[in-house]
């Protein structure tokens, strides 16, 4: 059925869902490269991947006018403060991608001079393992966390769903009380 | 000219809680800023911080520029936003797994890194002749390869930092086709590990060398597509010819090397000064020019780019006369025990060899774990490795205590080295330009950090 | 110049390898019970020993040549150049010149450095006009020299390369800065400060480079630890790199 043979003429929704539906399709990323993912993200962005095709096309220079960070490579303990800066000077509502093993936890490099995953600087959305992940994948986590924005509550709801979420974190078990599930 | 009280209503917050007795204060309302700074301070000396998070720096460069209006009278790099400590990494790891971390020192250029640690381990083991040849042919295939890859992101980069888009698309759109190769053959789009000490990690899959011939004809259209529309383009040559100069003696005093020296005339080119892996019996040309300035950089890596090209094609006829030969050391003691394959879970071990250590021999099960999980030992000493990487001459000093690990690995990285010339380059130009120099250089900051 | 010979020749009785390590068992076990018997292995790694006449190749052209400029510029040779040191790991057979892979290392004394330089710089026979950079070494069991810089030379007028290895004491890290002759080992300089602690004299900024300014320490100094964090997943804990076994 199409949209225009619909009763009335006129569809109810919830304020959040058109948001979300608004917002998921024009995230603005902010250009933020680091190191070997900044590469593939620029593939990603590229004539062959062409994130484009999701509204994304668009890499705001200024993190002033973007909406999602995403930290493409290793965060050295010297880019750790510029990193919380960038952060801090996007408006929200706002997103973080952590791309890349060495964003998310460090990876390979477990030393004196990076910061073991970039969540201790900032909140991270969605991760994405690889080293470095393919444009594919970066274009996979995309999708996942445009999803992630269409569901996402508003005002009083969205406080309740952050407090539901911390909640349900402490809650769970902690993977050093998981042994035996290591395979 | 009275520091401003504290409770007075600012925009935003007081820089500082308190004002010490060095710190001026001024307090302006309206009028325009030339007169106000004339009158307050008497001169105007403005320093603007570009990056480390800044779109035109070529990653997480960070520029401290002193302006007088439009002219840069001041230049100074910031480095060191993405050091990564690989080189101290990799006094933990044996010599074979020492591939796996320098890869990822300069991305774009990864085999480079791969081919001078392996030259330089195979160099103090002594058995740079045991190399087989069919892996020398590879890694040299490889090698240029990467080098034209590396030169497309370059100058596409380049371009997009001046506002030009459709040169970066297109310099990425030509490198997909060289990824295509990459990962046909080591199983990755970038940091490969598959240079390992005595020879490479595993042959070129069947059908290979069509699968290149196929896709060179695109290569060179590509390459076609982007000379013409950078090189007899008016805005594009006025905003690169003339800038960032940096005449001979001044690139030797830096040590500048690769590119930006052979736009100043100097054909120095390790692969015919110092050859490695054979490279003396390839048949190629060094471009040079002489306006040592950023629009004669552009010539440079483009046409490099077709000389790479014909080695490429060299090193395809040996490859098919090659077929089937080894392309690991013949010595057991080095050569990395494991026969790789494709599974139904990717790649890994082959299952046909694990069958034959596991079931038929005792000692190559001992042998395979000794190797793996402890390494090979090297003699004791240093060695001194260089190779033409396509920023300019790699250095790879290795040192060994005899044991199964590098005692000390240090890579002299040449974006590292090149970005000391920034200040030459920049200072005296206008702001618009500090741009063109430093995507002249082409720096790679995860090299230039390591 | 065959008197000149005869003085380097006369130099190289002197020390002829450095100790630079003293290995004891095996396994990076210490301190335990070990019944395997591998803790008493001792092992005494040594550098590679000071070569004697004729280096063969154009090495012994190159040092009575600095030899000579050196001693023109009041500096006797054996005052600056400790050791005259050729690795060749392909051990060619007695009798046959170096091989391909062979490599000049000069140990200089620090005081000397610059004149060292200076002398392979402008000597038309010399002509080492492309520095590539320092290397810094760190042997903390080589006492009163546990901390070594390198350089490395190129001449791409002959076509040669040389190395000098300059090592200072913890107690006293200073070496010359080699910025005055090579002006490009102006950040090899502070990168090597930064990481090892060595304090270029001379040099016209030696600020860290890398690592941020407030930073304690000099992370690859072997004294360092490499900072690792254990790595736990599901109720198995993977240590750090620098806190596994070690086989050597």
């Amino acid at each position: 059925m199409g949209l225009e043979e619909s009763p009335s003429g006129f569809l109810l929704t919830t304020i959040e869902d058109l948001a979300g539906y608004l917002r998921k399709a024009s995230v603005w990323p902010v250009t933020f490269g680091l190191a070997c993912c900044a590469i593939e993200m620029m593939a990603a962005g590229a004539s062959r991947f062409d994130l484009s095709r999701f509204g994304m096309e668009v890499f705001r220079a200024s993190p002033r006018q973007a909406d999602l960070m995403i930290v493409a490579g290793r965060v050295s303990q010297k880019m750790a403060p510029v990193v919380r800066q960038v952060y801090d000077q996007m408006s929200e509502p706002k997103w973080v991608l952590s791309m890349g093993v060495c964003a998310s936890s460090g990876g390979m490099f477990n030393n004196y001079a990076i910061v073991q995953g970039v969540d201790h600087v900032v909140p991270v959305d969605i991760y994405l393992p690889g080293c470095p992940p393919r444009p594919e994948m970066l274009i996979n986590a995309i999708l996942a966390l445009h999803q992630q924005i269409l569901d996402e509550p508003m005002g009083v709801n969205r406080v309740e769903a952050a407090k539901a979420a911390e909640a349900a974190a402490l809650e769970a078990t902690p993977t050093s009380q998981m042994p035996g599930l290591l395979r | 000219m009275t520091a401003p009280a504290h409770d007075a209503p600012h925009a935003t917050g007081p820089a500082a809680d308190d004002y010490g007795p060095g710190v001026a204060g001024f307090e302006a309302s309206g009028g325009d800023w030339d007169e106000i700074a004339r009158e307050a301070i008497g001169e105007e000396r403005i320093v603007v911080n570009m990056g480390p998070q800044h779109p035109s720096t070529h990653g997480v460069l960070r520029l401290m520029l002193e302006i007088d209006g439009e002219t840069v009278t001041e230049a100074r790099c910031g480095v060191g936003y993405l050091h990564t400590g690989i080189e101290k990494n990799m006094e933990y790891r044996t010599w074979t797994q020492g591939t796996t971390f320098c890869t990822r020192m300069d991305y774009l250029a990864p085999l480079y890194q791969e081919a001078g640690y392996c030259l330089g381990t195979e160099r103090l083991l002594g058995i740079t002749d045991d190399v087989p040849e069919r892996a020398s042919v590879i890694r040299v295939l490889m090698m240029e390869l990467n080098r034209v890859a590396s030169h497309l992101v370059c100058l596409g980069t380049g371009g997009n930092e001046m506002g030009a888009t459709t040169i970066m698309t297109l310099g990425f759109t030509a490198r997909e086709e060289i990824l295509r190769l990459f990962e046909a053959v080591t199983g990755l789009r970038m940091n490969h590990a598959f240079i390992r000490p005595g020879g490479v990690a595993q042959d070129v899959p069947e059908g290979f060398t069509d699968q290149v011939r196929d896709m060179l004809p695109s290569l060179r259209k590509y390459i076609g597509m982007l000379g013409d529309l950078m090189l007899a383009n008016p805005i594009f040559k006025s905003r690169l010819q003339g800038v960032g100069v940096l005449n001979l003696s001044g690139c030797f005093a830096l040590g500048i090397t690769g590119p930006v020296l052979r736009s100043a005339g100097h054909p120095y080119d390790v692969r015919k000064a110092f050859p490695y892996s054979g490279y003396e019996d390839y048949d190629f040309d060094v471009p040079t020019d002489t306006a040592a300035d950023c629009y004669a950089r552009v010539v440079i890596r483009i046409e490099e780019c077709y000389q790479s090209l014909r080695i490429v094609e060299q090193c395809l006829a040996r490859l098919d006369d090659t077929v089937g030969a080894p392309i690991m050391v013949a010595d057991k003691k080095i050569a990395w025990p494991a026969q790789l394959a494709v599974g139904s879970d990717g790649q890994g071990n082959s299952l046909d060899h694990i069958r034959q250590i596991m079931g038929t021999s005792m000692e190559a099960l001992i042998h395979h774990f000794k190797l793996v999980t402890e390494g090979f030992g090297v003699p004791a000493g240093q060695a001194w490795q260089t190779v033409e990487h396509p920023r300019g001459e790699l250095g790879v000093h290795v040192v060994s205590d005899g044991g199964t690990r590098p005692y000390r690995a240090h890579f002299r990285d040449p974006s590292f080295n090149n970005l000391q010339a920034v200040s030459v380059m920049c200072e005296g130009g206008q702001v618009a330009d500090v741009v063109v120099a430093v995507a002249s250089l082409d720096p790679v900051l995860g090299g230039v950090d390591r | 110049m065959s008197e000149r010979s005869g003085e380097v020749e006369r130099r190289q009785q002197g020390p002829t390898a450095e100790v630079v390590r003293e290995r004891t068992g095996m396994f990076g076990v210490h301190g335990s019970g070990d019944t395997s018997g591998y803790g008493g292995l001792t092992r005494t790694v040594t550098m590679p020993a000071a070569a004697s006449r004729p280096y063969g190749s154009w090495f012994d052209e190159a040092v009575d040549v600095l030899a000579e400029v050196l001693g023109d510029a009041g500096v006797a040779f054996a005052d600056a150049v400790e050791r005259v040191v050729i690795t060749d790991p392909r051990r060619p057979a007695e009798g046959e010149g170096p091989s391909r892979d062979a490599e000049l290392t000069l140990y200089v004394a620090r005081e000397h450095l610059l004149a060292v330089c200076r002398a392979l710089r402008d000597d038309q026979d010399l002509r080492f006009e492309l520095s590539l950079g320092v290397s810094g070494v760190h042997y903390p069991d080589d006492v009163g020299r546990e901390l070594h810089a390198v350089y490395h030379l190129t001449s791409v007028t002959h076509g040669r390369r040389l190395r000098l290895d300059v090592a200072c004491p913890d107690e006293d890290p200073h070496v010359p800065s080699t910025t005055t002759v090579y002006p490009a080992n102006d950040w090899h300089e502070r990168e090597t400060w930064d990481f090892f602690g060595i304090v270029f004299d001379g040099h016209p900024a030696l600020a860290r480079i890398e690592m941020p300014d407030d930073w304690p320490g000099h992370p690859q100094r072997k004294d360092y630890p490499l900072g690792g964090i254990p790595v736990e997943y599901k109720g198995a804990t993977v240590p750090p790199p620098n806190q596994r076994r070690e086989y050597s």
